[in-house]
């Protein structure tokens, strides 16, 4: 089985985020940038069907200005066998994301794409879920477990209620949650290997992909700040002011 | 034309998630000066469907009883929804992870760029969206011909009952049967969703075991109150994992959200910071917590949680 593994560039999680002050967006000039969190949930899922043999071959890809190779090398750096870079400074939405992703899967035709649930930068929770529809192929989102039997996969889900099991049929599309696995730290051999790994490079004009965005951003603000209150010092007192805030 | 909201339910209830979206869908409407339609889609839903009717400002409930729907997984929603939406100009969903799952494929069979989770209508075109863990507030105005939208709940207020829209059966959905349905586990609880709840009360790695947070439940149950936690408890496996709260879980924005033992991460306060009156307790005082809190309480968690179950009963709860 092929397996394909997006990976996304995005604001490190610990780094605190800055709007502008001319609200045009959010200051990435000189922040830690990493991989997805999720997208490292992903990649780690694909490397272990890779070492268990249920994968005969993972490939990363990532759409994104030429720092993008560097998420890429991470994940070949974590048991990846490939990578393709497909090159771009415009802002790419996930509609155009899915789109090119297409082009790729048409291409490579993989069996199975393995996505993060949401990139947590902008939160869209789309991609995997467009890729799927673009592609008519099942998807099983928000995994939490992921068991392949023949040629379909049972995927535990999580949902709102709880988990959900469901069974879809390869080809298919998997965005990841939190909870599937602990992703690895690539070891330093692993790490010089990864640099002889190959990365394609090509860009969205080689899979004809329009990437006009078609949602303008009109201004970026900082939501209304909470402020520290007032400290108690019993239950009593706590109790009496939840009593006068009329919350209880 | 008209916009459509598709209800959130279980075959048996209609979720209050489905009027705030439908307060979301009526600013739009008005904004276009246009209808505002429902969308019930499952299997045996009259019940829901009828629930769909009565609220207000609603022009009708469009019914699709098919057992391919029972779950609403996404493939099966899409053979719905796309073939509607030649007479809509806009579809929304509530953001909980049954609409997260099934409205990007309806974007994507539209061509449209999803607009996702918004907190807020600016006009037809125009929305607020949080981004970046709701550090930052997008405003995006959107040039596709048709919208299709997720509305975060916790933003809207719900749309009142009183109305009683007709109810018309659709055609059945051709078959998509890609994914199947296995089975579902759902965590069982008496107290309220925590989506829903007006009082949520959270533990986090601080409580330090899942038979700790029985503490908690004490005084969930005084007050009525859902249990939520952090990723870390979540983690760690204290507490099923539909009760993380947070940037990646669920949000909850209740009249009152206690935090337990929790120190307050960015990506934890994404899910509670938009709550009425919040209260940590935590042990250190410099735990992050403390700059959103209204009131906090610098103790160990093992004291203050039995102090405060104790107070409550005296004053009767
Ligand atoms: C209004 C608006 C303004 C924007 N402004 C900017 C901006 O100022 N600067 C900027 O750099 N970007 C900007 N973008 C692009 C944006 O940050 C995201 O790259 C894009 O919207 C994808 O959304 P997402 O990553 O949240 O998708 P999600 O659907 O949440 O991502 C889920 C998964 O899809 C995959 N994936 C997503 N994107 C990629 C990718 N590029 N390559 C490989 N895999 C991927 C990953 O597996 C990821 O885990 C903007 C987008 C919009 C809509
Ligand atoms: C991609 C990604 C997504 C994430 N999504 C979420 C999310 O949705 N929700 C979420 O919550 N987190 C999320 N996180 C994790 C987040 O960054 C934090 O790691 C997490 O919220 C920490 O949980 P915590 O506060 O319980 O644990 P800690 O940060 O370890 O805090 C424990 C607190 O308990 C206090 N404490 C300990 N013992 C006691 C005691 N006896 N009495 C009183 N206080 C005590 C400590 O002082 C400390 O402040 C995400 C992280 C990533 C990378």
């Amino acid at each position: 089985m092929k397996v394909l593994v997006p990976v996304k560039r995005v604001l490190d999680f610990n780094v605190k985020v800055r709007v502008k002050s001319d609200e045009s967006g959010v200051d990435l000039a000189n922040v830690k940038m990493s991989m997805n969190p999720f997208d490292e949930i992903s990649v780690e899922q694909a490397v272990r069907m890779r070492e268990s043999g249920t994968a005969t071959e993972t490939i990363a890809v990532s759409i994104g200005p030429d720092k993008a190779a560097e998420t890429i090398r991470t994940s070949l750096a974590m048991g990846i066998d490939r990578g393709i870079h497909v090159k771009t400074d415009a802002e790419v939405e996930p509609l155009a994301v899915a789109k090119i992703l297409k082009a790729i899967v048409e291409e490579e035709k993989p069996d199975l794409v393995i996505l993060g649930k949401q990139a947590i930068d902008d939160d869209s929770n789309q991609t995997g879920q467009m890729l799927a529809a673009l592609m008519g192929w099942p998807q099983a989102t928000f995994a939490n477990s992921i068991e392949k039997d023949g040629d379909s996969l049972t995927v535990g889900r999580e949902v709102d209620g709880g988990i959900q099991t469901i069974k879809v049929t390869l080809p298919a599309v998997v965005t990841v949650d939190l909870r599937l696995n602990e992703p690895r730290y690539a070891s330093l051999p692993n790490i010089m290997k990864a640099k002889r790994k190959p990365i394609d490079a090509k860009t969205p004009d080689d899979y004809g992909v329009d990437l006009t965005p078609r949602l303008t951003t009109v201004k970026v603000a900082e939501p209304a700040g909470r402020t520290a209150g007032v400290k108690v010092a019993d239950a009593a007192e706590l109790v009496a002011k939840l009593k006068e805030e009329g919350v209880i | 034309m008209a916009i459509l909201v598709i209800a959130e339910h279980d075959n048996e209830n209609l979720k209050d998630a489905t009027h705030k979206t439908v307060t979301a869908a009526l600013a739009l409407a008005k904004d276009k000066g246009c209808d505002v339609d429902i969308l019930v889609a499952g299997k045996g839903v009259k019940d829901v469907s009828a629930a769909a009717a009565k609220i207000s400002g609603v022009r009708k409930v469009l019914a699709c009883d098919h057992i391919s729907l029972k779950r609403q997984l996404a493939e099966a929603m899409q053979e719905v929804v796309v073939p509607l939406m030649d007479g809509y100009d806009a579809v929304l969903a509530p953001d909980t992870t049954t609409g997260k799952n099934f409205m990007p494929r309806i974007a994507a069979m539209l061509d449209v760029m999803q607009i996702s989770s918004i907190s807020g209508v600016e006009s037809a075109d125009t929305f607020v969206r949080p981004i970046y863990a709701g550090n930052a507030l997008a405003t995006v105005k959107s040039s596709d011909t048709k919208k299709v939208i997720t509305v975060r709940p916790t933003a809207f207020a719900p749309a009142a009952e009183g109305g009683s829209a007709p109810v018309e059966t659709i055609a059945d959905p051709a078959s998509p049967s890609t994914s199947e349905f296995i089975s579902e586990e759902l965590s069982k609880s008496d107290r309220p969703e925590l989506t829903a709840a007006k009082i949520v009360i959270s533990g986090g790695r601080g409580m330090g075991s899942g038979e700790n947070f029985a503490i908690i439940e004490k005084v969930a149950d005084q007050l009525g109150a859902a249990v939520g936690a952090s990723r870390a408890a979540v983690d760690a496996g204290y507490v099923p994992n539909d009760s993380q709260v947070g940037q990646t879980g669920k949000v909850v924005a209740p009249e009152l959200y206690i935090a337990v033992g929790i120190s307050g991460a960015i990506q934890h306060l994404a899910g509670m910071k938009d709550s009425k009156v919040i209260v940590a307790i935590n042990k250190d005082e410099d735990a992050p917590i403390f700059q959103i809190a209204d009131y906090g309480w610098v103790a160990d968690l093992f004291n203050a949680v039995p102090e405060l179950e104790a107070e409550l009963t005296k004053a009767g709860y």
